[in-house]
């Protein structure tokens, strides 16, 4: 019986997955999903006997802390709660891992053990730290000092020797081999994180994403359970695949965002023969060249999201609808820092999925239209990625904003981007810069056209 | 071995289907995908029904489990749908 819901259940997150496939059908498939779980987690409660009590209050406490942390965060945290969901993820498998470990255990159980606690405890402190650079409470630029490597080879080799030492004679619970085990991938996931810059947070937050699926499938080895191990490689797998867009979108192998530490060097190599005059431009000018555009493209990045602009930006493409002018929202799949996050911002505020676009929708069409809007968006569009071999962003698929016969970049001030690149596309020919505050711009600009 | 040939269906079967969604949905295909992962609750249950004599330690740890478990599942689903909500197509439905 228990078996046959577990089946059930699987079969729910996989319709639940496909729905995702589609904004008009994802939220029922996220409701699908959710029934799974619900149906996988009852059919495992029936038999529970004298632990009871503990169980309950877990789900009682988890499910308050859960609850709590989902209904408060502000769209434009979504990066920090995903991180620290990946590695809530990552260290339950550690602890059932742990509490699953009995003395004479065959080899066939403790080697997923092992696994289950080594890649859990590398999700959990590997997603700690993706979340205090995220949230800034930590210097987002790499962490590189000399030695890092033989480091990591030394930290790997002993997990490696001390999970062989358990996995051989698991002593249970206690096993000081599994103890330590538990300690250096705690040490390791730290070490793997800090070399890897701000702006490739995106990346590493996918491949965590995958990590803490790989390590509940770990986890479901332990006990032979199939819904666990379906399920925790359908998200293993859709990490990785995340993982590869975001790579791709890059232009940069994950070899290179994981151990380049990208933006740290950067910034004197690239583009460091980028001179010129940039032209800055009043709201009023802005808004003549807006008011006679008969089609305009928004290209929001984080800045946008930094500003809390999305409202006002959607206001100011509504009312650029209503003077007759075609609107559309061109999102790069890095911008922002996870993949997606722009799309979920410019949804809070209520702009329709259909104006959402893809790059490569909208830059065979970029020539034709009158105006590209960049606000708070900088490395996505610079178009030393096109022009200039000596780049790091060499390669890079961006948003050909620079062929729009004006461009407006939004921006606070003409410092570089995130990954501490220069970028060519201010000093255009027909760029114009609009400084200031993205949302007091967009403001300024939505109140001239009720005006006028 | 069975339960390998289950996994390695299973790992193609998510390449499949994840491919196929839109890179406007990767946000809320992320956290969702994280409450799935939460999976691990039936994992801790289990592992708590199945306790060793003595160690009072265990159903600590097991405790824990189901806590940071649980925090993914009802996190993810909730916050996930609560994105979700936010799509909204212009004919005015979702």
């Amino acid at each position: 019986m228990q078996q046959l819901i577990y089946i059930i259940a699987s079969v729910l997150f996989i319709i639940g997955l496909k729905r995702l496939g589609s904004a008009a059908t994802a939220r029922q498939g996220n409701f699908i999903s959710a029934v799974g779980m619900a149906l996988a987690l009852l059919a495992t409660l029936v038999d529970s006997g004298f632990s009871w009590g503990f169980i309950i209050a877990g789900i009682v406490v988890g499910g308050a802390i859960g609850a709590v942390s989902a209904k408060r965060v502000a769209m434009t945290g979504m990066p920090e709660m995903v991180a620290l969901f990946n590695g809530s993820g990552g260290i339950a498998s550690v602890f059932v891992g742990w509490a699953s470990a009995k003395p004479g255990m065959e080899i066939a159980e403790s080697i997923p053990l092992y696994l289950a606690v080594l890649i859990g405890g590398v999700t959990f402190t590997g997603s700690v730290v993706a979340y205090l650079k995220l949230s800034e409470k930590i210097d987002g630029k790499p962490v590189m000092f000399k030695g890092q490597q033989p480091v990591n080879i030394a930290l790997m080799a002993l997990i490696l020797l001390f999970g062989a030492l358990f996995c051989m004679s698991p002593s249970g619970f206690g096993d000081p081999w599994l103890i330590l085990a538990i300690l250096l991938s705690f040490a390791f996931g730290v070490m793997v994180v800090i070399p890897i810059g701000g702006a490739d947070m995106p990346v590493v937050i996918a491949l965590l994403n995958s990590y803490s699926g790989l390590a509940a499938c770990a986890a479901g080895f332990i006990i032979s359970n199939t819904v666990l191990i379906v399920s925790g490689a359908l998200v293993g797998a859709s990490g990785i695949i995340l993982t590869g867009i975001m790579c791709k979108a890059m232009n940069r192998s994950l070899s290179n965002v994981l151990f380049s530490g990208f933006g740290s060097a950067t910034a004197s190599s690239g583009g460091a023969d980028v001179q010129g005059e940039a032209k800055p431009i009043s709201a009023d000018d802005t808004y003549y060249i807006l008011e006679a555009a008969s089609s305009v493209i928004f290209v929001p990045g984080y800045g946008m999201a930094v500003a809390q602009a999305q409202h006002a930006v959607k206001e100011l493409g509504a009312l650029l609808e209503e003077n007759g002018c075609e609107v559309q929202f061109a999102i790069h799949p890095v911008a922002g820092r996870m993949p997606g996050h722009m799309n979920v911002l410019l949804a809070e505020a209520d702009v329709p999925y259909e104006q959402l676009v893809e790059p490569d929708d909208v830059n065979p069409n970029m020539a034709a239209a009158d105006v590209a809007i960049v606000i708070g968006a900088n490395d996505v569009v610079n178009p030393a990625a096109r022009t200039d071999e000596t780049s790091p962003l060499w390669g890079m698929p961006i948003i050909n904003v620079d062929m729009a016969k004006t461009c407006i970049v939004l921006k606070r001030s003409l410092r570089p981007g995130y990954a501490g690149v220069e970028n060519p596309l201010f000093f255009c020919e027909n760029t114009r810069m609009l400084l200031g505050d993205a949302k007091a711009s967009v403001q300024a600009l939505v109140s001239q056209f009720k005006d006028g | 071995m069975e339960l390998l040939f289950v996994f390695a269906l299973a790992i193609f079967l998510g390449v499949e289907l994840i491919t196929k969604v839109p890179s406007q949905l990767h946000t809320p295909l992320m956290s969702g995908s994280n409450a799935i992962s939460g999976i691990t609750i039936v994992g801790a249950v289990i592992a708590l029904q199945n306790l060793p004599e003595g160690n009072i330690m265990i159903p600590i740890i097991g405790f824990l489990a189901v806590v940071t478990a649980t925090v993914n599942v009802i996190g993810g689903y909730l916050v996930t749908d609560r994105m979700l909500g936010m799509f909204k197509s212009k004919k005015g439905g979702e």
